[in-house]
């Protein structure tokens, strides 16, 4: 059986008359990467924002290892909101004990674990600076160390790539990949889709408030057809049209982009291709996230 | 693990130890604190300087006590005062000359049992140089006589005097009581108004900068709240205590106060009256400083406040400078909004009955309760709530 650690069921919230989440539900668990995807406004930071209690859901329930989540629990989480802030005048070093302590560690505990985030997170030589001092990325960096200082128990984060340099945005990703070894289950959310493809074991996509979609990204594949690329330089307009159980998705200069229905016979398309003259490419690929992203998103635009 | 609330007093102290260490290190306390102390020596400085102003001193001398011209002007300079000595036609001239004050003092009688008429109290030079002139004469006609004991000499001597009247009679201590209480309801308007601006802007800072957000998502809306007031109120009663201490130090080594208990009463209230109106009014401007997201936008929401507090300042140093026992500054004195600048003002002025003292004191702790409350839920409300300035309504919701 899953761990489950973090269990987010049935949340609703509305502002005035704008629903923010109509019904979203999802678990995260000991030990994974969850990555949260979806557009902008589908309510990605509200959920997280009524997981760490700064909100109040209007109904539903966020559980903690299958009990109402308290307080002492929320602490134990490590969160990076959307809208970063810290202390302007504070220095660095202080900030992060600062935190810690706020988070129940002792002083000394505190201390150790701040210095040892700030060498990971390679800002050693602006220990003692004030966070205002800092560029935006390096900000950026102090932010995260201030949602891993605690050792917490559960990671979530809003946009924890977004403003990261390339070389940052690998570190992260060693971090993030290395708590969840350790067994800390970690939310992220993120417009990076490749990113969120190549680091996630189970991803979430969002729209309009709710969970339109949800496993890992081969379960997700599984619901969505296969693709071929078809490279037919003399085939006339609507070569491929009436071919059953293939859908013309779009065609760019020779190249046509068909979509299989189930059980559809691919070598009858390289046939028909054939038969218009040379072909120069025929590849059969699985969606990417961003084609699996896109579908979902559309099909429930075509479905309003 | 099992304990449902962590450590609330632990959290509430680390956010009150925060405060007190940024606000105590940063430039603008130490300028601040130095800042009051200077004006404070200056105005104890002006006080010593304008009791002690009559250097030179006019004496009208009547009958007999003509004689007294010469002994008179050489004892008061060797006393260090100038003493000019007019003669004057007779005691009814003199004395109207006392009270239109063309004369400091006037002097009649025989020269071992003088009289001396002043307006209000008697120079205290003036009358050590008139005192050791009538034991002087009452010394030289003991001397006169033959076959005296000499203890009878020494207490003849010692009973020697002048009698002094004075035309408007004054307590003594009155001006000096009065600046005193002034110098508290100052003190104290500043500290409220300060540190209360302090609370204000700490939460829009944190509101500002979004820091609220991570903070919140670990410690209750109350446990920050209380944490911001205790840690800012702190620094304010250090500060206080600071500048009190300057003040008793300064205004016993210049002698501006004969009083040295006093200054030391006003400061007990002074700290007493700043603990109860630094709470009235911390979670008011905690509130108010809540509703807005920008430090730009402070100012506009802060204005009310910092005015019933300078009204409270103005007005009441007004009416404690005409008359301390007003019944219109008595009751206002009472009243919780008021009563932190002018209650300790009027104690130190001495006109405070304990009834009216305590009175005030169990007003301002209801005032507490009720504000304390009310603030922490707008605060508790509207701490989240970026963007445009929040309604007291939504806030309450």
């Amino acid at each position: 059986m899953h761990d489950t650690v973090l269990a987010v069921d049935r949340i609703a919230k509305r502002y005035g008359d704008v629903v923010a989440l109509d019904g979203m539900t999802f678990d995260v668990r000991a030990g994974e990467l969850f990555g949260f995807v979806g557009s902008n406004g589908a309510g990605k930071t509200t959920t997280m924002r009524i997981v760490l209690g700064v909100l109040a859901a209007d109904a539903g329930e966020v559980r903690w290892r299958g009990r109402p989540i308290t307080l002492a629990d929320r602490r134990r989480i490590g969160y990076l909101p959307e809208e970063r802030g810290l202390y302007p005048r504070m220095r660095v070093l202080d900030h992060l004990v600062y935190l810690g302590e706020l988070h129940g560690m002792g002083t000394n505990a505190a201390i150790g674990a701040a210095e040892r985030w700030i060498s990971r997170i390679g800002l050693r030589a602006h220990r003692d600076d004030r966070v205002q001092q800092l560029s935006l990325g390096n900000q950026q960096r102090v932010q995260l160390a201030a949602a891993l200082v605690h050792a917490p128990e559960a990671l979530v984060l809003d946009e924890p790539f977004s403003g990261l340099d390339p070389v940052a945005v690998d570190v992260l990703a060693a971090v993030l990949r290395e708590r969840a070894e350790a067994g800390v289950p970690v939310i992220f959310s993120s417009h990076q889709l490749d990113l969120v493809e190549r680091l996630c074991d189970r991803v979430g996509i969002v729209r309009s408030g709710r969970m339109v979609a949800c496993g890992t990204v081969d379960e997700l594949r599984a619901g969505g057809s296969a693709r071929l690329t078809v490279t037919a330089p003399q085939a006339p307009p609507g070569w491929a049209d009436g071919l059953p159980g293939v859908r013309v998705l779009g065609t760019e200069g020779p190249r046509t982009l068909l979509e299989l229905a189930d059980g559809a016979d691919d070598q009858s398309v390289l046939r028909a291709a054939l038969a218009t003259g040379p072909v120069q490419e025929f590849s059969r690929h699985r969606p990417s996230l961003t084609e699996l992203f896109r579908d979902a998103v559309t099909a429930e635009t075509r479905a309003a | 693990m099992s304990e449902p609330e962590p450590g609330s007093g632990r959290t509430v102290l680390l956010v009150a130890r925060r405060e007190f260490r940024t606000r105590v290190r940063s430039r603008s306390f130490a300028i601040g604190t130095g800042l009051i102390v200077v004006l404070l020596a200056g105005l104890v400085l002006m006080q010593s300087l304008l009791f002690g102003r009559s250097e030179h001193t006019t004496v009208g001398l009547a009958g007999q006590a003509t004689a007294l011209a010469a002994p008179l002007r050489s004892t008061a300079h060797t006393l260090g005062r100038d003493v000019d000595v007019q003669e004057v036609t007779g005691p009814a001239a003199g004395v109207e000359a006392v009270r239109s004050g063309r004369l400091d003092a006037l002097v009649t009688g025989a020269p071992d049992a003088l009289r001396v008429t002043v307006k209000d109290q008697l120079d205290g030079t003036v009358r050590a140089a008139l005192v050791s002139i009538v034991q002087q004469q009452v010394l030289d006609a003991q001397f006169a006589e033959v076959g005296l004991d000499p203890k009878q000499v020494s207490q003849n001597v010692a009973a020697a005097g002048i009698r002094v009247t004075a035309l408007e009679p004054a307590d003594p201590q009155r001006g000096q009581r009065l600046a005193l209480g002034f110098v508290t309801a100052f003190v104290l308007y500043f500290s409220l108004v300060f540190f209360g601006s302090a609370v204000a802007q700490g939460v829009v800072e944190e509101k500002s900068s979004r820091v609220v957000e991570v903070l919140l998502a670990t410690v209750r809306p109350w446990q920050l709240l209380a944490g911001k007031v205790l840690g800012l109120g702190a620094v304010g009663l250090l500060q206080l205590l600071v500048i009190g201490a300057a003040g008793v130090g300064l205004a016993t080594a210049t002698h501006a106060l004969p009083v040295p208990g006093a200054a030391l009463g006003a400061l007990g209230a002074g700290v007493l009256w700043y603990l109860l109106g630094y709470f009235l009014y911390a979670t008011v401007f905690a509130a108010a400083g809540s509703l807005v997201s920008r430090q730009e936008d402070v100012q506009g929401v802060l204005t009310p406040i910092i005015l019933v507090i300078a009204v409270a300042f103005v007005v009441g140093v007004n009416l404690l400078l005409r008359d301390p026992a007003d019944p219109a500054s008595t009751v206002l004195s009472l009243l919780p909004p008021f009563a932190p600048v002018l209650m300790p003002g009027r104690i130190a002025a001495g006109v405070a009955p304990a009834w009216q003292v305590l009175l005030a004191v169990l007003l301002a702790l209801a005032a507490i309760a009720a504000l304390t409350w009310l603030g922490g839920r707008i605060y508790a409300g509207a701490v989240l709530r970026t963007g445009a300035r929040v309604r007291l309504r939504d806030a309450l919701r």
